[in-house]
């Protein structure tokens, strides 16, 4: 069920030197949507979520969030906010436990702290099957559990908007599966999420709508079977 | 809150102790007050590194650039109005959290080797800049006239002593304080990965330029003493290579994770500096901060806490 618009993109352009990645593209993504955003390697997904997340902030066009222009503000304010990412390749604090990346990202993006800090680190950790983790020193987590922990540590923040990049690169079938459950659990929970992904059956089974990005253009936006069909997101993948 | 109640009894007993010998003539030598104000020194300029350093993961080759402006801005306040120490010691802090907050400005979007750099160039700029000011001595150096006694130690240095072991306990303190506060954990994240900080809601800019004014405050305080220490500044002996050199080396031998670090690295180098220089040769300091550190960055880069650590503490 998906409500008013949360996010507005209006003529969103990135440029790194002579390079243009992004070119005037224009998306909304509505409450309590699940948006696939696809496209090519190189077609400018990444750049899309850095500029929506603020790790960018040298864009043209507007990012509006709840109706209010983002402007320039930094990364941390936009985790305030509600808009939350997580990494294509993990960032965990390594040298800290898998409970303390949750409870200093409690600390930080929802300003709790002492018990009530510690409570919903730990409901994050039992949400994400970490629990056993907890204590373990997240540099020596493995593939799967590190990937979890980036989906806690987005979660702990206790998102509005959930930027997912890529959770689910090198992961066996099963584990795809596993994260899944995952997002469709925190979606049904009223978190809206825009998952980036290249495993196209992750993306047609978890998308209500698809938006597809090609050399930082938007080429196709629609409902999963619709976009699939279309000719220009063929050429994209398959070239003419 | 019992380890609080711990260190601060700890803390406590030490400037007990410290009271206690720099107003008895226990220890009659005065060498011994002269090279245990120079460990203290380390103690105080160790763990103000270590804040940047090993909280936050930024390397400060300019810790002599601030510990000499401390020292200069003592001679300053000397030369304009005969300062007392203790009005010195909070204004070469305040003058150098002030820098520090600059180069935090100027440098913070810097990182790694080339933020090294950046610190590195301020030292040299300060201290060209001190060779051409006329009023604090230039090149040839300023005097200062350190008072022979102070009441109840005695003999001034035994004074001095004291005084640097408060401010060690208080660095010492105020480094405990943000390991555990909310900001050192922020500091550790920034350490860590800086734009996942940032992602998760942590302010990493101003976080670091806290950071840095915290960390050139206490620079700076354990510059103000020194002219009195010595009684003759002039910018080779300021802006020795031996502090910056001595700032890193200690917290990495000690371990970079806990406050405890950069006293242990700076009781022991700085202790092993001090019976080179009446045993061998002061030439030597450098020599043996080299080696040591060489031993510890190979066989031992979590430092001496991290020994310990691996070897007798819990593996998480």
């Amino acid at each position: 069920m998906t409500g008013e618009t949360i996010l507005e993109v209006r003529d969103l352009t990135m440029r790194f030197g002579g390079f243009v990645a992004l070119d005037s593209v224009d998306a909304e993504v509505r409450e309590g949507e699940r948006l696939g955003l696809i496209g090519p390697n190189g077609s400018g997904k990444t750049t899309m979520i850095n500029c929506i997340s603020g790790a960018l902030g040298n864009y043209t066009g507007t990012v509006r969030f709840r109706g209010r222009d983002l402007g320039r503000s930094k990364p941390h304010r936009r985790t305030r906010l509600g808009i939350v990412r997580s990494f294509q390749i993990p960032r965990p604090f390594k040298s800290q436990t898998v409970r303390e990346n949750l409870a200093i990202t409690i600390e930080y993006a929802t300003g709790a702290a002492g018990a009530e800090r510690d409570d919903r680190a730990e409901a994050v950790l039992q949400s994400m099957g970490l629990g056993p983790r907890a204590d373990a020193i997240s540099a020596g987590l493995t593939q799967i559990e590190m990937r979890k922990l980036e989906l806690a540590r987005a979660l702990a923040a206790r998102p509005q908007l959930l930027i997912s990049d890529e959770a689910m690169a090198g992961l066996s079938s099963g584990e795809v599966d596993e994260l899944l459950e995952i997002l469709f659990r925190l979606n049904e929970d009223g978190v809206t999420i825009i998952m980036i992904e290249h495993i196209m059956r992750a993306v047609m089974r978890f998308s209500e709508r698809i938006v597809v990005l090609d050399a930082g253009k938007k080429i196709a936006d629609g409902d999963p079977d619709t976009v699939v069909a279309d000719p220009a997101v063929e050429r994209a993948y398959l070239g003419d | 809150m019992a380890g609080m109640r711990r260190f601060w009894i700890g803390a406590g007993l030490v400037i007990a102790a410290g009271l206690l010998l720099s107003t008895t003539d226990i220890i009659a030598n005065s060498f011994w007050f002269f090279a245990a104000y120079v460990v203290l020194q380390y103690v105080v300029l160790a763990t103000a590194w270590n804040i940047m350093g090993g909280y936050m993961g930024y390397v400060n080759f300019g810790s002599a650039g601030f510990f000499a402006i401390g020292a200069y801005t003592a001679i300053v306040l000397y030369n304009l109005i005969k300062a007392p120490l203790l009005v010195m010691i909070p204004i070469s802090g305040i003058v150098c959290g002030l820098m520090g907050l600059g180069m935090g400005y100027l440098t913070l979007r810097l990182r790694g080797v080339y933020f090294a750099i950046g610190t590195l160039a301020l030292a040299v700029v300060l201290e060209t800049l001190m060779v051409n000011w006329d009023y604090v001595g230039g090149a040839t150096g300023a005097y200062v006239i350190r008072p022979r006694t102070m009441e109840p130690f005695g003999d001034y240095v035994k004074f001095l002593t004291f005084v640097m072991l408060v401010l060690a306990v208080a660095a010492v303190a105020a480094a405990r304080w943000i390991e555990r506060a909310k900001f050192g954990r922020g500091l550790h994240a920034i350490r860590d990965d800086e734009l996942a900080a940032e992602c998760t809601g942590i302010p990493t800019l101003r976080l670091k330029l806290v950071a840095t004014t915290l960390s050139g405050f206490l620079m700076g305080v354990a510059g103000a003493p020194f002219p009195l220490y010595v009684g003759y500044v002039e910018p080779v002996s300021a802006f020795n290579l031996a502090y910056a050199v001595n700032a890193i080396a200690m917290p990495m031998i000690g371990g970079t994770t806990m406050w405890a670090g950069p006293v242990i690295g700076a009781v022991l180098l700085g202790t092993a500096q001090q019976i080179a220089n009446v045993t061998i040769s002061s030439e030597l300091n450098l020599l043996i901060v080299g080696l040591v550190l060489v031993l510890f960055v190979t066989l031992a880069p979590e430092g001496i806490i991290g020994l310990v650590r691996k070897y007798f503490g819990r593996d998480r």
